[in-house]
């Protein structure tokens, strides 16, 4: 008999044996042919074996839990779809976050699904590839959760009928996707650093809890449900983005500028994306779970300051832009939201001005800007309406050619002014929001000419149903716009008040809970 | 009997999404997994091109020689969205974890017979690093593939792979211990047996294809080297030493089976799709099953003997008359 004792193995001995055991270096073809793109970005890695695996997950035990989150997760959809459970949400203006949620970030679960993947097989090194892996199973898992817990609501309330068509088309949308866009077309080592360290770790609660506590707030178990269950996920995410600028920066000193020009470009990105958050959080709750700017103190200038202050023992400093969102915090949601107010008419949901008690709490919120700033314009946009001049602007906006979002944001120090920056290049002329969206732009000019800025595509003849002829007498643009977004005129956009979903709404409440 | 339970019915407005309703031909109730599935991968107005391929868009039809009309005609007849997919793993897991946990209880390890002990060994160890160049793989196609119908069970099959190599993993650390897989790993890298089947994977990892990639491991090296390991050397071991193997490689041999239906799938509609599929497919079909033949002769004779060529001819020919049911010509 074998009487030879086997050696106990530990924990990261053993994951080490199912994870980077099973790799080798390929000799029938050479290895920078397997692993073509881990070097172009300047990045330098000496040893990949120097990685720390964020969390030791094998396959088993991975199936077997989230199977079981995903038994609680559907048995809750199924019995609030089952009990019109969409019935009991504060009102009816909520679920046009759900249309800004599931257009604008449930498609990016899947860009970053694809992207976990192009990483997760292009990383040389087997322990980071397999944790891209499993954020890439895991990003598929978000996208079709949100579309399933979504997809009772797009039965009985308009707008959310065709939520990545939209994305690939609407004017605003193209801010959240032109920010994957980019992060996907950059090098792996940037993804991570875009994605998985300033998106997931730094970001996320500020994009995540926001649209999961109002959830919470507003009565809507479905769409909170999904968000705690990818709590457990989130968590494993956050570790795999910290593991990896650590990583890097443990690596060589000279990826260090490399790393901080990456942190400050895309936490510069991160926050002019979060404007759409900031406008949700203060303006489409009916019940607010607290403000943008309370919100941005907490998750950004307190946690963010505790992480970099991790990070400054390598050289690490905080991006000259979160300067700006000192003062940005008091204004960013109120100006978004007075933009889509007007533009209201080329969305997917519908938009409204506050009531007075929302102004109040608004005013409450904001003491240095809201009263002075904001709103006496709400209040005359209020009593336009009431008077049945309900405002809509018939022009399009100039788009910033990095962010993509209209120039709706104020000149820093004075926020009478809209702040416009511009640059040539190549005889062109290029448009910014702001100094860190010209910086982004002038440091990789040739990657941001490219942009497919909508209001451009929309002047250029590019936004119409095939076939549709501009020169024919008569033509209005606005309706084969929208024709072309899939916005159905009159149901999906336009005011809330007198909307199709307000009045189904209130009649189905009374249908459900009268006699 | 039937209990007659009454709830407050609302007339829907619609019953599904505006992609969903035109791949299903109309406004009709669908599934989760056509909701999760059709029309999710973004296609128009891409910003950006990546900086790591510049002649592609971001997902790029073009990346394959292979055209479909619609890509999303390739869907999986397992249905498998990410919920449907854990939960069909998860209970394939508990059935492995209950065959390790009576091989270990019992000491079935320690009393399977050393000769038997050794083959399985020599041949299951060395495959944890052929699932891994299946996990590589099939990640690379869900990265470049077009359509959210053939590259999300690419992320499963990807992880199922990995899953694969870690119960590979367990089974040697049962019936061994570390050191087997370090054996195991320098037999892959240095024993003539193992080396055109290395090389043929290596290969796949440079293909640019990723079309290609799925025939050449997918159809090609799984449609061979699974019924070969898991059911022709599976009956060796059974008559050398009983089932033991066969309990600890019962993940394997159901997920084949599962597996050939979505592959067979796949590559039906795509060579139904038109004349020029069909030829670039069988002559990737033709020229993979060549090499892969040349690949796993020397392990077929390692483990089969005398026997081992007339048994490949046997798989060959269940290989080819399964190609020419998916409407390819060899």
């Amino acid at each position: 008999m074998d009487m030879k004792v086997k050696k106990k193995l530990g924990l990261k001995e053993r994951y080490g044996l199912m994870t980077r055991g099973l790799g080798w270096d390929t000799t029938y073809q050479p290895m920078d042919k397997v692993f073509p793109y881990d070097k172009f970005e300047g990045i330098k890695i000496h040893d990949w074996e120097k990685w720390e695996d964020p969390f030791r997950l094998t396959m088993d035990a991975y199936w077997k839990y989230q199977a079981e989150k995903e038994r609680k997760l559907y048995a809750i959809i199924d019995a609030f779809a089952q009990n019109n459970g969409h019935l009991g949400v504060t009102d009816a203006r909520y679920i046009n976050t759900l249309k800004l949620f599931l257009t604008g970030i449930s498609p990016l679960e899947y860009m970053a699904h694809r992207g976990f993947a192009h990483v997760g097989r292009q990383m040389r090194g087997v322990g980071p590839r397999v944790a891209c892996q499993m954020q890439a199973i895991d990003e598929i898992r978000h996208a079709q959760t949100q579309i399933h817990s979504m997809s009772n609501y797009n039965k009985y309330y308009n707008g959310l009928h065709a939520p990545r068509h939209m994305l690939d088309r609407v004017w605003y949308l193209s801010v959240p996707k032109s920010f994957f866009d980019d992060a996907i077309t950059a090098g792996p080592f940037e993804w991570m650093i875009a994605i998985g360290f300033s998106f997931e770790y730094v970001l996320t609660n500020l994009l995540f809890v926001p649209f999961v506590s109002g959830a919470a707030y507003n009565g809507d178990m479905g769409a909170m449900t999904f968000g705690f269950s990818a709590q457990s996920d989130e968590a494993r995410h956050m570790t795999l983005g910290l593991e990896c600028i650590k990583f890097l920066l443990e690596q060589d000193p000279d990826n260090l500028p490399i790393v901080q020009r990456w942190i400050d470009k895309w936490t510069w990105r991160g926050t002019r994306v979060l404007t759409l958050v900031g406008m949700m959080m203060d303006y489409m709750l009916p019940k607010r779970v607290m403000s943008w700017k309370e919100a941005w103190e907490i998750y950004f200038e307190q946690n963010g300051t505790a992480l970099f202050n991790d990070l400054a023992r390598y050289g690490i400093k905080v991006p000259e832009c979160v300067n700006q969102t000192f003062e940005d915090k008091e204004h960013i949601s109120h100006q978004a939201w007075a933009t889509f107010y007007q533009y209201g008419a080329a969305a997917d949901f519908h938009t409204w001005m506050p009531k007075p008690d929302e102004m109040d709490w608004l005013s409450e919120k904001y003491p240095n800007t809201f009263d002075k700033y904001y709103r006496p314009r709400f209040e005359y946009w209020a009593e336009q309406h009431k008077a049945g001049n309900r405002f809509y602007n018939n022009t399009l906006p100039m788009l910033c050619q990095v962010c993509q979002i209209p120039m709706l944001f104020t000149e820093p120090g004075d926020p009478t002014q809209i702040c416009y920056r511009e640059t040539d290049y190549k005889e062109e002329k290029y448009h910014f929001c702001s100094d860190h969206c010209k910086h982004i732009f002038e440091h990789e000019p040739e990657k941001y000419v490219q942009a497919w800025l909508p209001v451009h595509q929309i002047y250029q003849g590019n936004c119409f149903p095939e076939g549709t002829d501009p020169t024919a007498p008569g033509f209005e643009p606005l309706p084969a716009v929208l024709e072309y977004y899939h916005i159905n005129h009159g149901r999906d956009n336009l005011e809330y008040e007198g909307s199709e979903d307000q009045r189904n709404f209130e009649a189905w409440r009374q249908q459900a809970t009268k006699n | 009997m039937q209990i007659d339970l009454r709830t407050v019915s609302i007339q829907p407005l619609r019953q599904t999404f505006d992609p969903v309703a035109e791949h299903i031909g109309g406004d009709k109730p669908a599934s989760r997994y056509l909701e999760g599935t059709i029309g999710i991968q973004a296609e128009d107005n891409f910003h950006y091109r990546p900086l790591w391929a510049p002649e592609y868009e971001i997902f790029d039809a073009s990346r394959t020689a292979i055209q479909m009309s619609d890509w999303y005609k390739l869907k999986d007849p397992r249905q498998f969205y990410y919920g449907t997919y854990t939960l069909s793993r998860a209970r394939m897991q508990d059935t492995a974890e209950a065959d390790f946990d009576f091989v270990e209880e019992r000491g079935l390890a320690d009393s399977y017979p050393e000769a038997a002990k050794k083959l399985a060994l020599d041949v299951l160890l060395p495959l944890r690093h052929v699932e891994w160049a299946g996990n590589m793989n099939s990640t690379f196609i869900c990265a470049y593939g077009y359509g959210a119908a053939i590259t999300q069970p690419c992320i499963y099959q990807a992880m199922d792979h990995l899953g694969m190599a870690q119960y590979l993993t367990r089974l040697g650390l049962l019936m061994d211990d570390a050191p087997a897989l370090d054996a195991a790993k320098e037999a892959w890298l240095k024993d003539a047996k193992w080396q055109e089947l290395r090389r043929y994977v290596e290969d796949t990892f440079v293909l640019e294809d990723w079309f290609e990639v799925f025939v050449a491991h997918n159809l090609a090296l799984d449609g061979l080297l699974y019924p070969l390991v898991y059911q022709q050397i599976d009956k060796v071991l059974n008559a050398q030493g009983g089932p033991v193997v066969s309990m600890l490689t019962r993940f394997q041999s159901e997920w084949y089976t599962e597996n050939v239906k979505w592959v067979d799938a796949s590559i039906k509609i795509a060579a139904a799709e038109s004349a020029e599929n069909k030829a670039k497919l069988s002559a990737w079909t033709k020229a993979w099953r060549d090499r892969a033949i040349v690949a796993m002769k020397p392990i077929a004779e390692f483990a089969l003997g005398a026997d081992g060529a007339a048994q490949m001819e046997t798989l060959i020919q269940q290989f080819n008359d399964r190609a020419a049911k998916l409407g390819l010509a060899l």
